[in-house]
């Protein structure tokens, strides 16, 4: 038993099939739990007043546009090292679930920063690299629409995940140095969970576990159904052939 | 022993087109692939050549590697012709090119850019190419697309030395080239049998488990 | 190896190669500049090193896409890849090619287009040492992208599209050591990371462009 087992297509149909009802329906519960926590229990900042609850949904989508980045980056050097299928189509199933989260995170901080910094967009270190972060997805997403061999567009977009993630961190480190570059120091960071308190902290954390359930559901369905395509697109051929 | 395939298959677009194929080529011999359009030709030469990797079996080839040569030629217009072959010479690791234009009749176009050529000129410098290599296996895909009688008995000449001085050649070719050591090899028979299963759509395709 | 940089340079200035174009491009976009923020001297020579530098990376995005596409076409990558050069020496040589017939003019003609927009004289020095460093790092990452979209028929589109997020960080780090040089600010920080930046790619990115060749060749 070793678990490149469930890299097999049928496998993996198999298992998910069975996971996916329970890990949606705790993902649901870990969700709702975390967020009506964080929206109706939690005390207004002295501060920030009610705008700061909208971390509970900022800071979980930003870390899974990371995260989900990173996944697709192991799955696609599970794909160049041990060519299992399944690996290369969860990288695919991943990006469109990044790219989402990254926008949800991009529009919650702009909503966040107009009553803060009394502008919809301020190009501060973190959010700049957000927008970056969304470029690097419609790229490699771009590039899996434009190749018409999967297995083709699987090696390519490989590639081009593992370059862009070195070229991700050092755009990473740019733009910080860029910004602290213009502003002398970031006066306007929103480094709100490196110093919230431990009432904002617990439904923050249950909320981050809940968008992390409900990514791992979103990819398990995609890959799903990406699996199915390519079966179609086999059967195809073999039809053509006979 | 130059070239020896053995139970090679190969594939093109994740479609298994040949299985099955076996041979060995030796100092001197040719080998003529027969078949009708689509059958693999192109795809077998190319596997041949390392451009492409094989679905299953072995290819044993010299260690330098083939002269590949197909329906592009390489040959860049605004270059001259002997600039276009100097080039394919150094990259080989070879100096002299001027029996390469002999055998090709093509020292009176030597300072002639190459977007100026016919046709079946442009053909020639691409087949001269060969020459320059210095490798002992040739791969050849349609060489005599547009080439006149005459320029075929030209090719042909040069196929003959090259075979007289030790090499080989696997030819695509739908021409008879009255080679003396040829042999011809119908890829029809390798087709693989769509009855059987998983060998069509690429051998055990991993998507195709379970499913009838 | 020497071979094909001559060659490539050769095809590169010949008629129909292209030489010329992106330092034609480089000068059109600079002049349009004032166009479109106004004639007034202080806000060009302020923005001067940003736009200067933006408009040597568009430049080189220009004629990325012939780096490989033709030798696609005709055959050439084919028979290099049969040939025995190592791919990965093919397109470090290629995209030094590249960087001989875009990259370097651009250096030399960017102080002629400071002028236009006002740069300070000190900054002269600072803004070609700047493109020298960094374009090279242009270069080696859009022929990344080239050998990405090779195979593709409008790759075109895409490689700007793949090519320019991997663009950010030599476009941070070299327009600012432009315009810390002109300002006389301390240089040292973007000087060290984009001469990093250039040499980290010229190590690492040809293996992954070979790689993505190999890939497209198939």
């Amino acid at each position: 038993m070793s678990i490149w087992e469930y890299a097999n297509p049928k496998r993996f149909m198999q298992v998910s099939a069975a996971v996916l009802p329970w890990l949606s329906a705790l993902a649901l519960v870990t969700l709702v739990t975390g967020l009506v926590w964080g929206f109706f229990f939690t005390p207004d900042d002295f501060r920030m007043g009610a705008t700061v609850k909208i971390i509970y949904i900022h800071v979980p989508a930003a870390t899974m546009a990371t995260g989900a980045w990173f996944m697709m980056l192991v799955a696609s050097l599970v794909w160049l090292i041990r060519r299992h299928h399944v690996s290369a189509l969860a990288a695919k199933a991943g990006a469109p679930v990044g790219m989402t989260m990254t926008l949800i995170g991009l529009f919650t901080g702009a909503v966040w920063g107009q009553p803060m910094w009394g502008t919809w967009w301020a190009w501060e270190p973190r959010l700049t690299s957000f927008l970056i972060l969304f470029l690097f997805y419609l790229g490699y997403m771009a590039l899996w629409e434009a190749v018409e061999d999967p297995d083709t567009a699987a090696d390519l977009t490989s590639v081009l995940c593992i370059v862009g993630s070195v070229f991700a961190v050092l755009s990473r480190y740019a733009v910080l140095f860029w910004n602290r570059g213009l502003h002398q120091g970031a006066s306007l960071s929103m480094d709100a969970e490196e110093h919230v308190s431990d009432i904002y902290a617990w439904p923050l954390w249950v909320s981050i576990i809940g968008f992390a359930l409900l990514f791992v559901c979103l990819v398990l369905l995609r890959t799903r159904t990406e699996i199915r395509a390519r079966r179609l697109r086999a059967l195809q051929a073999r039809e053509r052939a006979a | 022993m130059i070239l020896s395939v053995t139970d090679l298959a190969v594939l093109r677009g994740g479609v298994a087109l040949l299985g099955g194929l076996s041979f060995t080529l030796g100092p001197g011999e040719a080998l003529i692939l027969r078949g009708p359009n689509g059958v693999g030709k192109t795809t077998l030469l190319r596997t041949l050549a390392g451009l492409q990797p094989a679905l299953a079996g072995r290819i044993d080839g010299p260690a330098e590697g083939a002269a590949y040569s197909s329906h592009a030629d390489g040959v860049k217009p605004t270059l001259n012709v002997a600039e276009n072959l100097r080039f394919w010479a150094e990259i080989h690791g070879q100096r002299d090119i001027a029996p390469a234009l002999e055998a090709f009749d093509l020292v009176n176009l030597a300072g002639r850019e190459a977007q100026s050529l016919s046709a079946g000129q442009k053909r020639r410098l691409g087949l001269a190419r060969l020459l320059v290599t210095g490798r002992r296996l040739w791969l050849l895909d349609e060489p005599t697309v547009s080439l006149d009688s005459a320029s075929v008995a030209l090719f042909a000449a040069a196929i003959e030395a090259h075979l007289a001085q030790g090499g080989a050649a696997v030819i695509a070719t739908h021409i008879g080239l009255g080679l003396a050591h040829a042999r011809d090899l119908d890829l029809a028979v390798y087709r693989p049998d769509p009855g059987a299963a998983g060998t069509v759509s690429g051998a055990g395709d991993p998507f195709l488990e379970g499913i009838a | 190896m020497r071979a094909l940089l001559l060659r490539d340079l050769r095809l590169a200035i010949r008629a129909g190669g292209g030489f010329g174009l992106s330092l034609a491009f480089f000068l059109i976009v600079t002049t349009l500049v004032p166009f479109g923020v106004g004639p007034e001297g202080g806000t060009l020579a302020r923005i001067a090193p940003g736009i200067l530098w933006l408009g040597a990376l568009l430049s080189c995005l220009l004629s990325l896409d012939r780096i490989f596409a033709l030798d696609r076409e005709d055959g050439s990558l084919d028979l290099l890849a049969t040939s025995p050069a190592p791919m990965e020496g093919v397109v470090a040589i290629k995209a030094a090619a590249h960087w001989l017939t875009t990259g370097l003019p651009l250096t030399f003609v960017a102080p002629a287009l400071g002028l236009l927009l006002n740069l300070a004289p000190s900054g002269y020095g600072w803004l070609m040492l700047s493109l020298a460093i960094g374009t090279p790092a242009l270069s080696l990452i859009g022929a990344f992208g080239a050998a990405l979209t090779v195979g593709l028929k409008r790759g075109g589109l895409l490689l700007s599209l793949l090519v320019l997020p991997l663009y950010v960080p030599t476009l941070i780090y070299g327009a600012e050591l432009a315009r810390r040089g002109a300002e006389g600010l301390p240089v040292l920080t973007p000087l060290l990371m984009l001469a990093g930046i250039t040499l980290g790619t010229a190590a690492l990115l040809p293996f992954a462009a070979a790689a993505a060749i190999r890939v497209n060749l198939r």
